[in-house]
């Protein structure tokens, strides 16, 4: 029977060590091992982006993920995107667009945004749904979220 | 998922060693964008998960003008399509690396995990083997080479001996005057498994008018990715012309053997390919002619 694996790990700027089972995937280890519920499980199969996190810079489904994989990376989930001084410009801006209704899709929208942002800061409204086409969301028809991520971009 | 174990080895040689003690008991792990759904929804079972990312020579990317390119099995898409030589060297590789699943999927997503998984539907196999390409395979046995074309035997089947991985995939240098694209058809602009594919690389004579070769290969009409060569060896030396590319796609359409599934029917499956060796053709000819 496999046992468990210590991994440690870079969440959200801090190190952090865990232990998981091999088939625990790193969707499984952030919500159930460590309790950060923040990023949420939708399809579990990498076509909804619901637990989309960023990876060593990269977004990432992390259902699609192992646990014993984060050893040694760095991640960055929707606890780690706000600051102390206050929300992260998305957040700001999907609530000022109202870019959100039930809520389950935007950690993951806003970590694929900023995903996005953080590598072209001047994307587009092609490029921005482009972009986005890994994240499903069944409440908003999109126009919205597409909207408060333009606001952030430096695109106009 | 069912509980596996987990290793990680840093060299071919620690890998195969493992794989080839564990038998059919083990599955590599790459980008896992495909393994680890078809683990969760037990379609496959593997008491051992082999992770073969961290050894280095799955990882290379090099490229040389004259050697062409060798890519490493696991090294994902977004690093194909974000490298602007290979983006120009090679651009029907990029079409498919940057059509395969969404950004999310790119980031984990390789090349030579899509061909390992061996789907009638893989997007990248079409455009590997239009280019060209050869799998670099290393086992028990020692390394040996296998065209593209030959790797994937039935859906969700490869060449894959007992003991052996995929190491890389080599695709020879542009010749002068060469181009390729590869194209599918969904119903959506995102996100969708081709209902049909095809991936066609030509290079034409100096004056852009001829043909000296060609390469078609076609995605979703056949148990594994098809190399119609008929339809590719057809336009050798011949000119440039609609007459000579209809009867490629023609060739096409007769190598196609798809069935009829939720995505579509045999009927037009056929249509499509017909259709995508003509896009494919003509965008891949522009290619060539630096447009």
């Amino acid at each position: 029977m496999p046992g468990v694996t210590q991994v440690q790990t870079t969440l959200n700027g801090e190190v952090i060590n865990f232990l998981c089972e091999p088939r625990q995937s790193l969707l499984e280890v952030l919500r159930d091992v460590l309790g950060m519920t923040g990023t949420k499980e939708g399809c579990n199969d990498g076509n909804c982006g619901a637990c989309t996190i960023i990876l060593d810079g990269r977004i990432v489904d992390s259902c699609l993920v192992l646990g014993v994989e984060a050893e040694g990376r760095d991640i960055t989930t929707i606890e780690g995107m706000a600051s102390p001084e206050g929300l992260h410009p998305l957040q700001q801006s999907f609530l000022e667009n109202a870019a959100l209704q039930c809520g389950i899709c935007t950690p993951g929208f806003l970590l694929a945004s900023k995903g996005l942002l953080d590598q072209e800061p001047d994307a587009d409204e092609g490029r921005i749904r482009h972009w986005l086409a890994g994240n499903l969301c069944r409440c908003t028809g999109y126009d919205k979220i597409v909207r408060a991520v333009l606001q952030v971009s430096k695109a106009k | 998922m069912e509980p596996f174990d987990f290793v990680s080895p840093s060299s071919i040689e620690e890998a195969v060693r493992t794989l080839a003690s564990s038998g059919d008991q083990a599955r590599i792990l790459a980008g896992g964008t495909d393994m680890l759904v078809q683990m969760r929804a037990g379609r496959r079972t593997a008491p051992l998960v082999v992770d073969i990312k961290g050894i280095p020579e799955l990882n290379v990317v090099s490229y040389d003008a004259t050697k062409g390119l060798t890519l490493g099995a696991a090294v994902p898409c977004y690093k194909i399509y974000e490298d602007e030589t290979l983006a120009k060297a090679y651009p029907g590789l990029i079409d498919s690396a940057s059509l395969i699943g969404g950004i999310q999927i790119q980031g984990r997503a390789s090349v030579g995990g899509n061909i390992c998984n061996a789907a009638p539907s893989g997007d990248a196999i079409p455009a590997v083997i239009a280019l060209g390409g050869v799998c670099n395979i290393a086992g028990p046995k020692g390394t040996r080479e296998l065209p593209a074309e030959e790797f994937c035997t039935a859906p969700g089947q490869n060449a894959l001996e007992n003991g052996e991985i995929l190491v890389s995939i080599s695709i020879p240098a542009p010749q002068a005057n060469s181009g390729a694209n590869y194209q599918r058809f969904i119903p959506r602009n995102e996100m969708d498994i081709a209902v049909a594919g095809v991936g066609s690389s030509v290079q034409l004579d100096n004056s852009g008018q001829n043909f000296v070769s060609a390469r078609i290969a076609l995605a979703s009409v056949a148990p594994t990715p098809v190399f119609a060569k008929e339809a590719g060896d057809s336009l050798a030396g011949k000119a440039v012309s609609e007459e000579a590319i209809q009867q490629a796609s023609d060739l096409a359409m007769a190598a196609a053997k798809p069935i009829s599934d939720m995505r579509g029917t045999i009927r037009q499956r056929t249509h499509l390919i017909g259709v995508l060796t003509r896009r494919t053709l003509n965008n891949a000819i522009e290619r060539a002619r630096g447009g």
